[in-house]
């Protein structure tokens, strides 16, 4: 239980370490590393432990990533009975559960460039918003297959990520433009299709994101062009937002802010929810599916 | 399904077809033709000679009989028929629009006495198998699917067709058969409701049960009139008042002589289930409550003694009401309450009881939020939500509906209650109810509809005319100042009165739909459909 200044040491190496790896894949690591040094005497300990310790993680990365993968996790290696009488045999089944769904996820990122590069034809022109791993794991497997397009990225206020976007869309020698975020009404009759990332994905198949997407996705709506959503499945979460102000602080805000600041009403939130109405497909390592088979997973997944 | 070993003959070809297209209804048709065949047999017994103008005329009664085949899934009749099906039996052409009934007769007399008496033996087997699983279904309208013999592919309810006259005959015929009283509709039906019953309030069934009813237990009677005079109302209400009943019937049951109680329970079930609908159609909750019953019986191991029996029974059918009805409230009430956050204005329709407990529960749990209650004629139901929630100290709006549009930009959420949740995802509840989905989804205020997982249904509808209830017109008359408007409608000829009771509301509507097994949209019916299956 002391461990708690170890756990997040470790977890911002993870970070530092592979700047690629998702934040939540950094945070099950962590958790199996503590799963691994935990002296817990009982099952019913051992869970709360990791409870506790994913809690944690979320103080110091409140994105939804973290808890949802956290969650998924302890779900994931407990999720079937555990006949074993030896407590260390219980745990190193566990630790081999662990194991087995690190890995699995470590390849979600490719399995979904595999299923959305065939949407990206020749010559188009693509639209998205700030910076996402998977969307750029995406575009240069696109490259890779030798299509050109064209990439319209948003600057992404406050924290400019765009730009780092856009970096790295030049290393792969794919043209791109750096828009304002105002002007993403501008720019979409050009485009062809926008494709986002997404921090969480919620249960009524809705996503939650950088802000501003949720204005892209309204407009993307209104020009009627695609709005795909890639995603890997350990974000899926056990939320369900019916508009923007229902979506819990904790995720609205970076984890510091939450910490330092008392009222949160002069603060401006980082993330926004877009609903599954505007949203034309989902891309995940479970498959290509429609915002309403989201429930339908998830369900599969939790229940 | 149709290749079950259905007897051959171009007839039954285009039968089968037929039935294929409109949706498999293979159990009934097959019933109907085995009675049929029996009555040809015994006639052709006496008549063995006889051909001709007799023939066509015995050919032409059972034509009548049979039932524009309405969409109804059921797959348990090939387990039962292939054995006697197989059997050489001739069958008469059945249907009316088919060929000359003349060809199939003339096989009769080739048949030799032994084989007839196998295929009387055989017809017999099936008969009794076919009993069953529960074949009161002959009527038109059952929304009571019965306990299946496969309880993988669930029976769908049937159609109302009140306007079409072979449909009516054969239901007084079944009704006749159970003894129970035929209630004729009232009133001009407006014509595109014209296949639904009209019923009056002022003539209750009751009136014609003559006293004692033998075949009637006491508790059904009343729950019957209770149902039609409209003092047992509210879809959970009707659902335990029916459980409640049942037990009663169970209590003073006793199995007579030479038979088993778990088939001859249902088999005294079915006259009880055919005179409740006939008192005020079943509701989908009430459908699924039979159907666990029905279940619950059949599964009562033949060596089991009567009390033994009995007193699992009650106590099925208490754990049933407890799980699905009042804990279920209380999973709903908890996922609920995380909706509902503080300064939030709560904008509810008609008297939900659902609803009504959420709305109490947060407020027991110090939300701050006042409600809008909304109401609508000939029912005022809102007006017992509005007394219901005020006593509990909750501050309350009272607008009619057409006032719906004024009022919703104050409204920060709608919560709705249903009477049933279909399987494409449609909700039905109290008509007037889409019209507050389509304005709240008009005014970007989100639609939260409760519903306990009990009263989802295998139905696909996506209108409110094809099943519906119509109540009693009279209704629609108001006094005011003494003047009773419309009080000679029936004498306009050119006016019809409808008096709706339920509504469909597309899935785009709703937001989210709060069941105890969790929050669901409202795509995933056929989601948590299928998982209880899979649970049961």
């Amino acid at each position: 239980m002391e461990a708690s200044p170890q756990l997040v040491e470790y977890f911002r190496t993870q970070m530092r370490t592979d700047p690629d790896m998702a934040s939540a894949v950094a945070a099950i690591r962590t958790l199996l590393e503590f799963l691994r040094r935990d002296k817990g005497e009982t099952i019913l300990g051992l869970r709360e432990s990791l409870k506790w310790a994913t809690d944690c993680l979320t103080e110091v990365d409140s994105s939804v990533a973290v808890s949802s993968g956290g969650e998924l996790f302890l779900r994931f290696i407990s999720l079937t009975s555990l006949e074993h009488q030896d407590l260390s045999r219980c745990k190193k089944v566990m630790e081999e559960r662990g194991e087995l769904f690190l890995e699995k996820i470590s390849l979600s990122r490719t399995k979904v460039a595999k299923l959305c590069h065939t949407f990206i034809k020749d010559g188009a022109k693509i639209l998205t918003h700030s910076s996402s791993r998977v969307v750029l794991r995406v575009l240069e497997k696109a490259a890779a297959e030798k299509k050109r397009f064209t990439v319209y990225v948003t600057e992404s206020q406050p924290d400019t990520a765009g730009k780092q976007m856009a970096d790295a869309l030049r290393r792969l020698n794919v043209p791109v433009t750096v828009v304002l975020d105002a002007a993403v009404g501008y720019v979409l009759e050009k485009v062809d299709l926008v494709i986002v990332g997404a921090e969480g994905v919620v249960e009524s198949g809705g996503i939650i994101n950088k802000i501003g997407t949720y204005q892209m996705a309204v407009c993307s709506k209104a020009h009627n062009k695609p709005f795909y959503v890639v995603a890997e499945s350990f974000k899926f979460v056990r939320l369900y937002p019916l508009n923007q102000q229902d979506v819990p602080d904790r995720f609205k805000y970076k984890a510091d802010t939450l910490r330092t600041v008392s009222d949160l009403s002069d603060e401006h939130p980082m993330i926004d929810y877009t609903p599954p109405s505007l949203i034309t497909l989902l891309f995940t390592d479970l498959g290509v599916l429609t915002p309403s088979a989201v429930s339908d997973e998830l369900i599969k997944l939790y229940l | 399904m149709a290749d079950c070993g259905e007897p051959d003959g171009p007839g039954n070809k285009d039968d089968i077809a037929r039935s294929k297209n409109e949706g498999k209804e293979l159990t009934k048709e097959e019933k109907q033709r085995l009675r049929k065949q029996k009555k040809q047999q015994k006639k052709h017994k006496e008549r063995k000679n006889e051909k001709g103008p007799s023939e066509t005329e015995k050919d032409e009664t059972p034509v009548s009989l049979l039932p524009p085949p309405p969409p109804v899934a059921t797959q348990k009749a090939p387990s039962a028929l292939p054995a006697p099906a197989s059997a050489p039996i001739p069958v008469p052409a059945s249907a009316p629009f088919h060929s000359s009934p003349a060809p199939s007769p003339a096989d009769k007399p080739a048949k030799s006495k032994a084989e007839l008496k196998a295929e009387r033996r055989a017809r017999q087997e099936t008969d009794r198998a076919a009993k069953q699983p529960g074949s009161s279904s002959s009527g038109i309208k059952t929304k009571v699917p019965l306990s299946e013999l496969n309880p993988v592919v669930k029976r769908l309810p049937e159609h109302v067709q009140v306007d079409d006259p072979a449909v009516v005959k054969r239901l007084a015929k079944k009704l006749e058969r159970q003894q129970i009283p035929l209630r004729s509709d009232y009133g001009y039906k407006v014509s595109l409701f014209s296949h639904l019953h009209q019923y009056s309030r002022k003539a209750p069934l009751t009136q014609l049960l003559s006293i004692p009813s033998t075949v009637i237990h006491p508790s059904i009677v009343r729950l019957g009139l209770q149902y039609s005079q409209g003092i047992v109302a509210g879809s959970n209400a009707r659902s335990v008042a029916l459980l409640h009943a049942f037990k009663q019937v169970i209590r003073d049951y006793t199995t007579p002589p030479n038979e088993e109680l778990s088939r001859d329970l249902v088999n005294k079930l079915k006259p009880y289930i055919s005179f409740l609908n006939q008192c005020r159609p079943l509701s989908a909750s009430m459908g699924n409550a039979i159907k666990y019953i029905k279940k619950e019986i059949s599964n009562i191991p033949s060596q089991c003694k009567e009390e033994e029996a009995k007193t699992k029974l009650l106590k099925c059918i208490d754990r049933y009401i407890e799980e699905k009805i009042v804990l279920a409230a209380k999973a709903i009430s908890k996922y609920a309450i995380e909706k509902i956050s503080d300064g939030d204005v709560i904008l509810v329709y008609g008297c939900s009881s659902l609803v009504n407990h959420i709305l109490c529960e947060a407020f027991e749990k110090s939300r701050k939020f006042r409600v809008i209650v909304v109401d609508s004629r000939p029912r005022l139901e809102g007006r017992e939500a509005l007394r219901r929630l005020v006593q509990r100290g909750i501050s309350c709006t009272y607008v009619l509906i057409s006032a719906l549009s004024y009022i919703l930009p104050e409204v920060s959420k709608v919560f709705l209650g249903a009477h049933a949740l279909l399987a494409n995802g449609y909700v039905m509840s109290r008509v007037g109810t889409s019209q507050i989905a389509l304005v709240a989804r008009t005014f970007n205020v989100p639609v939260l509809v409760c519903c306990e997982t009990y009263k989802f249904c295998e139905r696909v509808q996506t209108d409110s005319f094809v099943s519906n209830e119509l109540d009693d017109p009279d209704d629609l008359m108001v006094t005011r100042k003494g003047k009773t408007q419309l009080e000679n409608w029936q004498d306009v000829s050119s006016l019809g009165l409808l008096n709706l009771v339920y509504d469909v509301t597309p899935p785009d509507f709703v937001d989210l739909v709060i069941t105890d097994l969790g929050m669901i949209p409202c795509t995933s019916v056929p989601v948590v459909l299928r998982v209880k299956n899979l649970d049961q």
